[in-house]
């Protein structure tokens, strides 16, 4: 059986200890989190989580099964297979020496990326944008040297 | 009306309709039990937390009522925990109080701090940190709607020692409305009728019914299904005394101690109605192997149990009581013939495989503990309470003692927890003052939680303990018999109390049988006796529970008698 890589998005109440619940929910049954983020929606009371995680079929229904189990969890949606928009914010510290940095600023600008701090040896590029964009940038500023990167992991909603 | 904390969780419970909690006092509860003196809910305290959360359990299996249990924070709470766990494991409607420092030294590892949310997060169906006094009320009203409602399970609820001594304006608390929370009872119609067809074209038909026939209290509609349509009935051991156990559709037992006809019935049935049932691997053995024949319907009122283990083809999402009614009445919408068939081939091969190869086991000079269970039976006449410990005698309880209704059985079968069967009885005697409880315990269970004969005699619970005493922790040696070369490390428990004067140093009766003839004599005395009574049989050393399939095998491998 095929692994799969599925997007939940998961609304859950706004309340202390749920990100453990669900946490816990998947260290404890052995499923795997790619990647997860969360935060408040236009409701107070309500926090998005955008999950990515991989299984066999089988797996991925039962985490979403099991995730609406969860007292505090209102709704599971696997994007997966729907239209959907999504998108990820990395930070990334790449080295700079005199003779990079306008490469740097022609790349980032062909990938509407920002510089968002400038320092002695180093630019800070801020990138959003989809999985591939997002592989593909690192990709090129890999050869100039990588200090450091952050990402957010994807967040995404339905396409309506 | 100004209420404090602990006033407030009173009232509450009172409210629940709850009168008597199983409990131990400490500082975090100190107030709790101040105000419980006036109240006329009754506390029984115990001897050690993990007790109090057996006791609730088992007042809850035989009552079907949320069972209620108090503790202090820290140790108080962690003692609770093996009691919280296996009632999760067997979906058993239960609300946990603990006490908690006060909300300003948590986290501050106070005295006496614990995070019992924290710890029991995975082996609760929900908890809860109560932050604010005027939340209490409806999280308390909250709580026992969780615990009750869906695939009931046990709640946690944690309270600060400032939370209970603080004081708020009382609000009567408005009905619970949850929108994460939404059990689904209602089946789908289509599939029900899917099911009735299912039913009238099958050959081999059979039932599997577990633990949710007890819980959503369709006992009789399994027994008028199973009647009136002519299919032989086995189920998984939370599901003894769903059917009736003396019926002649009874196969006996499924599974890993299950009987010869039950496990060769499931590997050949061609349709399998699995009711209220989790498929355990202690059931289906090897998946692969499992059922291999048949289509399977599965209802069950929690989606996760729904193709866990088993693929399953007719899947229904619902209560086992609404969905048996409704197929019940779909049924007899069709002519007799066509609803109850004779059944003759398949009836008869199961009833071969019955007669053919029963339950067995062969009499000596020394007694055998099946031999106790099946007077036990005969004397109480198959109608009292039967709890049990783990291990062999569990096994040889529900292989021996046939149960006839539900709510007559109460075993650990999901956690498996050596030491439940005593406090359970406990609990279970509270329900039931008037009715027969007897423990079947191992020499070796007993001793976890055999402080508790103190509760039972503090307040003149009759609780009945048979103690198949074989010295040994006997199913993990039977495991190192049959499968480590006779390699009995650590299994033996030949240094043990006298049983009958630790019974009586607590004030209660204790009775001995050493030879087969002892047996009836020490049981009708033993049962006769009022107050709680421990009876000791000394049973064959190394006696094995039979059938038995290996852990992993096909169910149809069964190592016989
Ligand atoms: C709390 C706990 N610890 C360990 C076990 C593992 N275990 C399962 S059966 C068993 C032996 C039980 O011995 P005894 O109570 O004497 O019963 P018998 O099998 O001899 O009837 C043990 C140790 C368990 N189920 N529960």
């Amino acid at each position: 059986m095929n692994e799969e890589k599925h997007i939940l998005s998961i609304l859950v109440d706004n309340e202390p200890g749920v990100l453990s619940r669900i946490a816990g929910l998947f260290s404890g049954r052995g499923y795997n989190i790619e990647s997860l983020s969360v935060a408040e929606t236009n409701d107070p009371k309500v926090s998005r989580v955008t999950m990515v995680t991989t299984g066999v079929a089988q797996i991925i229904e039962q985490i979403k099964k099991q995730l609406h189990k969860l007292v505090n969890v209102i709704t599971v949606h696997d994007l997966t297979g729907k239209a959907y928009v999504h998108r990820e914010l990395v930070l990334v510290k790449v080295y700079t020496r005199p003779e990079t940095r306008g490469e740097i600023l022609r790349i980032a600008d062909v990938f509407r990326a920002k510089i968002v701090d400038v320092g002695n040896e180093h630019y800070t590029v801020e990138v959003t944008g989809s999985e591939d964009k997002i592989s593909a940038i690192l990709k090129i500023f890999q050869p100039m040297g990588i200090k450091e990167i952050v990402r957010t992991g994807p967040v995404a909603l339905f396409r309506e | 009306m100004e209420m404090t904390g602990a006033q407030i969780v009173m009232k509450s419970l009172k409210d629940e309709g709850v009168d008597v909690i199983f409990g131990y006092p400490g500082g975090a509860v100190i107030d709790f039990y101040d105000e419980l003196t006036r109240t006329d809910i009754k506390h029984i305290l115990v001897r050690h937390e993990q007790g109090a959360v057996h006791a609730a359990d088992g007042f809850a299996r035989v009552t079907g009522d949320v069972g209620v249990c108090m503790v202090t924070s820290g140790p108080g709470a962690t003692n609770a925990v093996t009691g919280i766990a296996t009632a999760y494991m067997d979906s058993i409607p239960m609300v946990i109080i603990t006490g908690q420092v006060p909300t300003s030294l948590i986290g501050n590892d106070a005295f006496q701090e614990v995070d019992i949310v924290g710890i029991t997060r995975p082996c609760t169906k929900h908890n809860y940190l109560v932050k604010d006094v005027k939340k209490l009320a409806y999280i308390i009203k909250e709580a026992f709607h969780i615990a009750r409602t869906g695939r009931p399970g046990p709640v946690l609820i944690d309270i600060p020692k400032d939370i209970t001594n603080s004081r708020t304006e009382y609000e009567q608390p408005g009905e619970v409305s949850l929108r994460s929370y939404n059990p689904n009872y209602k089946p789908n119609m289509k599939q029900i009728s899917k099911i009735a067809s299912l039913i009238k074209n099958a050959k081999k038909p059979l039932i599997f019914s577990g633990g949710g026939i007890i819980l959503s209290d369709c006992s009789k509609e399994l027994t008028e299904l199973a009647r009136k349509t002519n299919i032989p009935v086995t189920s998984s051991l939370m599901g003894l005394g769903g059917f009736p156990g003396t019926d002649d559709l009874w196969l006996g037992m499924l599974g890993m101690h299950g009987t010869y006809c039950a496990n060769m019935a499931i590997s050949e049935c061609d349709l399998m109605l699995a009711l209220g049932v989790r498929f355990d691997d202690r059931v289906t053995g090897k998946v692969d192997a499992f059922a291999k024949n048949a289509t399977i319907v599965h209802v069950d009122i929690d989606p996760t149990s729904i193709h866990k283990n088993v693929p399953v083809q007719v899947p229904i999402v619902g209560d086992c009581k609404i969905t048996l009614s409704v197929l019940n009445e779909l049924l007899d919408q069709e002519k007799p013939e066509i609803i109850k068939p004779e059944r003759k081939e398949w009836l008869g091969q199961v009833s071969e495989w019955k007669t053919g190869t029963p339950l067995a086991y062969s009499q000596s000079d020394v007694i055998k503990p099946q031999y106790v269970v099946e007077k036990l039976y005969e004397l109480t006449k198959g109608e009292a309470i039967i709890t049990t410990e783990v291990g062999q005698n569990q096994m040889w309880a529900a292989q021996f003692y046939k149960f006839a209704t539900p709510n007559q059985w109460v075993t650990s079968g999901g956690l498996g927890t050596m030491g439940f069967g005593f406090p359970a009885a406990i609990g279970a005697q509270m329900a039931f003052p008037d009715k027969i409880v007897v423990d079947v315990a191992g020499d070796g269970s007993i001793q976890m939680n055999i402080q508790e004969m103190a509760t039972a005699v503090q307040y003149g619970l009759p609780v009945k303990i048979v103690i198949l005493n074989n010295r040994f922790l006997g199913m993990v040696r039977q495991w190192q018999e049959l499968f480590y070369k006779r390699n009995y490390s650590s299994t033996n428990m030949e240094h043990a109390p006298d049983f009958v004067k630790l019974a009586e140093a607590y004030g209660a009766a204790g009775f001995r049988a050493t030879k087969p003839s002892e047996v009836e004599e020490v049981l009708k005395k033993g049962l006769a006796t009022p107050g709680p009574v421990i009876m000791d049989f000394v049973v064959e050393r190394e006696e094995c529970v039979y059938p038995m399939v290996p852990a992993g095998a096909p169910i149809t491998n069964m190592l016989l008698v």
